[in-house]
């Protein structure tokens, strides 16, 4: 089942007088369920795409579907819910909140949500514990080391419920031992669960799990690989 | 949920929430314990204005009000006192026989008004009675023939002493010039110099018998009350009992003591703006400082799907919480402060001779109304959310995208 579909895809920022054209055309679909990979140089545009398919950023030109609504048409406190509802965050340097517990920051999302207090608590307990945190719920970020909080990040992505996840180089500021784990916390999420993860990476170990590696260069997709396992 | 993170998100830097809160602490202090003084010296000044002469409701008739002419009085004062008496409100009464004169001694001349007063039942509406200092004499105590009492200040003036004797000229009741002797056997001293300067007091009865005016008669009818609340209602009964006499409350009387209230009610008013004023500014420079901070996790608050308005309430909740611990404190402590100088009193003998030269004591008790707390209470939020405004704009302007990948 189709859950993304771009068309058409341009965005251009202007720089003073320079216009710099960060995507440049670009056309992708992506499924439930994929495990996918955007890989290519600094510069290629990655970042960009990934902000406009989470509808933190708008095109210049083109189309974003997510499962049926074109969000360019979203605006204000609509696509902000559009994005609490359909999509998770994972961001490169875990932005957690640091005042709340692993647990609180995982119940956060589901009290903007506007869900039950016992229902939240009980799934953010279920997620850290998936995520192997069982026994750190009560920690705070400072507490915990950079893949311990990159995990809370995941878990916290997944607590809404999400049609999909974005991770922005999640394991760029991690160590081998914790980019292992958090590589085959997500893949058995994906696996088992049927997550949807779509992430950037300069991390050849990340792109060596990937089920799919889509390569940008300037702007444009170069190559749009499947792996097979 | 995000009461709860506001709340954490001051004490994540607690030096910087610790400055914010101590300068609205001091801030309030400061204001609070001067509007305190002022309040409270003004309070004191009308307290002391109307226990030591002027009484809540005077009542003449309608022409001495003009020029203080003694033929114009109240005839049957006796039975008007009783009648007033009965007016729910009414504390005491007593009347006066009151004579514009001069004060004469070997020395000097002075224009004065001469109180010819009941001894006992003026003890009901001044307190001039407690106001004659150990070795200064008694309070027409014991009997002599025309005692008199006056004031240190016009002592001084016209170089009198206890015993001196002294002359009064006046007129009679037809309009003679007549005088009288007396002995000085007290000398009394309040916080009103002026008001010091220009009245003796002298037995009604004395008065009586030089003037020739009957002792059924009176230039003023003093009415105290037992709540000031309760001014006009009083003022209005009594008009409607005696409309044929001039009725006046203390606010017509001395219409400068009035405005001295209302003038230092006014003053408080400014004054606690500027404070406030100057703490919301204190406040939005700290709250720009932490908006600035935070702009990668606001970001990601936005990212994640934290709306706008819940942004703006978060910033403005943790404005409003470091002005309420920061305004709690402030007004706790002052509280204290106020409460043992409001018993003991502070000193301000230094400078007593120009307090006492505009009537003020020169000993404050400050206070200050429970009424006045609310208000400020109600003011220190206003002023957070107020100060939270402009920092909560920054924040919901960001964009998300740059936001999350910002160094800050």
């Amino acid at each position: 089942m189709n859950i993304i579909e771009v068309k058409n895809l341009h965005k251009i920022y202007k720089e003073s007088e320079i216009e710099v054209h960060a995507v440049r055309g670009i056309d992708l679909i992506f499924e439930q369920g994929e495990f996918t990979a955007i890989v290519g140089p600094s510069g290629s545009g990655k970042t960009t795409f990934l902000n406009m398919i989470g509808g933190l950023d708008k095109p210049t030109e083109g189309e974003i579907v997510i499962d049926g609504v074109n969000i360019n048409e979203l605006k204000g406190s609509k696509l902000i819910d559009f994005r609490l509802r359909k999509i998770g965050f994972v961001f490169q340097a875990y932005n957690l909140i640091p005042v709340l517990t692993a647990k609180e920051n995982v119940e956060f999302i589901m009290s903007l949500q506007k869900r039950p207090k016992k229902e939240r608590i009980e799934r953010a307990e279920t997620l850290l514990k998936a995520v192997g945190l069982g026994d750190r719920l009560n920690a705070r970020p400072s507490k915990l080391s950079g893949g311990q909080q990159q995990r809370v990040a995941v878990a916290r992505a997944l607590a809404s419920k999400p049609m999909f996840i974005l991770a922005d180089e999640p394991t760029a500021n991690l160590d081998s031992e914790s980019t292992r784990n958090l590589l085959e916390i997500m893949e058995n999420l994906n696996k088992m669960e049927n997550i949807t993860f779509i992430f950037s990476t300069h991390d050849a170990r990340v792109v060596k799990k990937a089920r799919r590696v889509i390569t940008f260069d300037d702007g444009k997709v170069i190559s749009d690989v499947k792996n097979k396992y | 949920m995000l009461i709860s993170i506001a709340w954490k998100n001051i004490w994540r830097n607690k030096l910087r929430s610790g400055v914010v809160i101590t300068a609205v602490t001091l801030g309030l202090i400061g204001g609070i314990l001067s509007v305190g003084i002022m309040f409270g010296s003004s309070d004191q000044h009308v307290k002391d204005a109307l226990n030591d002469y002027i009484s809540e409701i005077q009542i003449h008739h309608p022409k001495y009000s003009e020029n203080n002419e003694s033929k114009y009085f109240i005839k049957n004062s006796e039975s008007t006192e009783n009648v007033l008496s009965q007016i729910p409100g009414v504390k005491s009464v007593c009347s006066r026989i009151k004579i514009v004169g001069m004060a004469n001694s070997p020395e000097a001349a002075v224009g004065i008004v001469i109180n010819g007063i009941n001894p006992e039942k003026e003890k009901t509406v001044t307190d001039i009675y407690t106001k004659i200092p150990a070795g200064s004499g008694s309070y027409f105590e014991n009997t002599k023939r025309n005692p008199i009492l006056i004031s240190s200040k016009l002592a001084e003036k016209l170089k009198l002493h206890l015993r001196s004797k002294l002359i009064l000229t006046f007129q009679e009741n037809g309009g003679t010039m007549t005088g009288g002797a007396f002995r000085v056997v007290g000398i009394f001293k309040t916080t009103n110099a002026m008001l010091d300067e220009t009245n003796v007091f002298v037995r009604k009865t004395d008065l009586i018998r030089l003037t020739g005016f009957s002792e059924n008669t009176a230039h003023e009818i003093a009415v105290r009350l037992t709540d000031k609340k309760m001014l006009e209602t009083v003022k209005s009964e009594i008009i409607k009992k005696y409309p044929n006499l001039s009725v006046m409350t203390w606010k017509e009387l001395q219409p400068d003591l009035a405005m001295v209230t209302d003038f230092m009610n006014q003053m408080m008013a400014i004054f606690m703006m500027i404070i406030l004023l100057a703490l919301g500014f204190g406040i939005v420079n700290t709250m720009l400082m932490v908006v600035l901070e935070r702009i990668k996790e606001i970001g990601m608050l936005m990212a994640v799907g934290m709306n706008r308005i819940r942004i703006f309430t978060m910033i403005m909740l943790e404005t409003i919480f470091l002005s309420i611990v920061g305004g709690g404190i402030g007004m706790a402590v002052s509280a204290g402060i106020l409460d043992y100088f409001g018993r003991v009193g502070m000193n301000f003998s230094s400078v007593s001779k120009g307090l006492e030269s505009f009537g003020y004591s020169a000993v404050i008790y400050p206070k200050v109304e429970v009424s006045f707390y609310f208000i400020l209470s109600f003011l220190i939020i206003l002023t957070g959310i107020l100060a939270s405004v402009y920092p909560a704009i920054k924040a919901v302007r960001l964009n998300p995208a740059d936001a999350v990948r910002t160094d800050a």
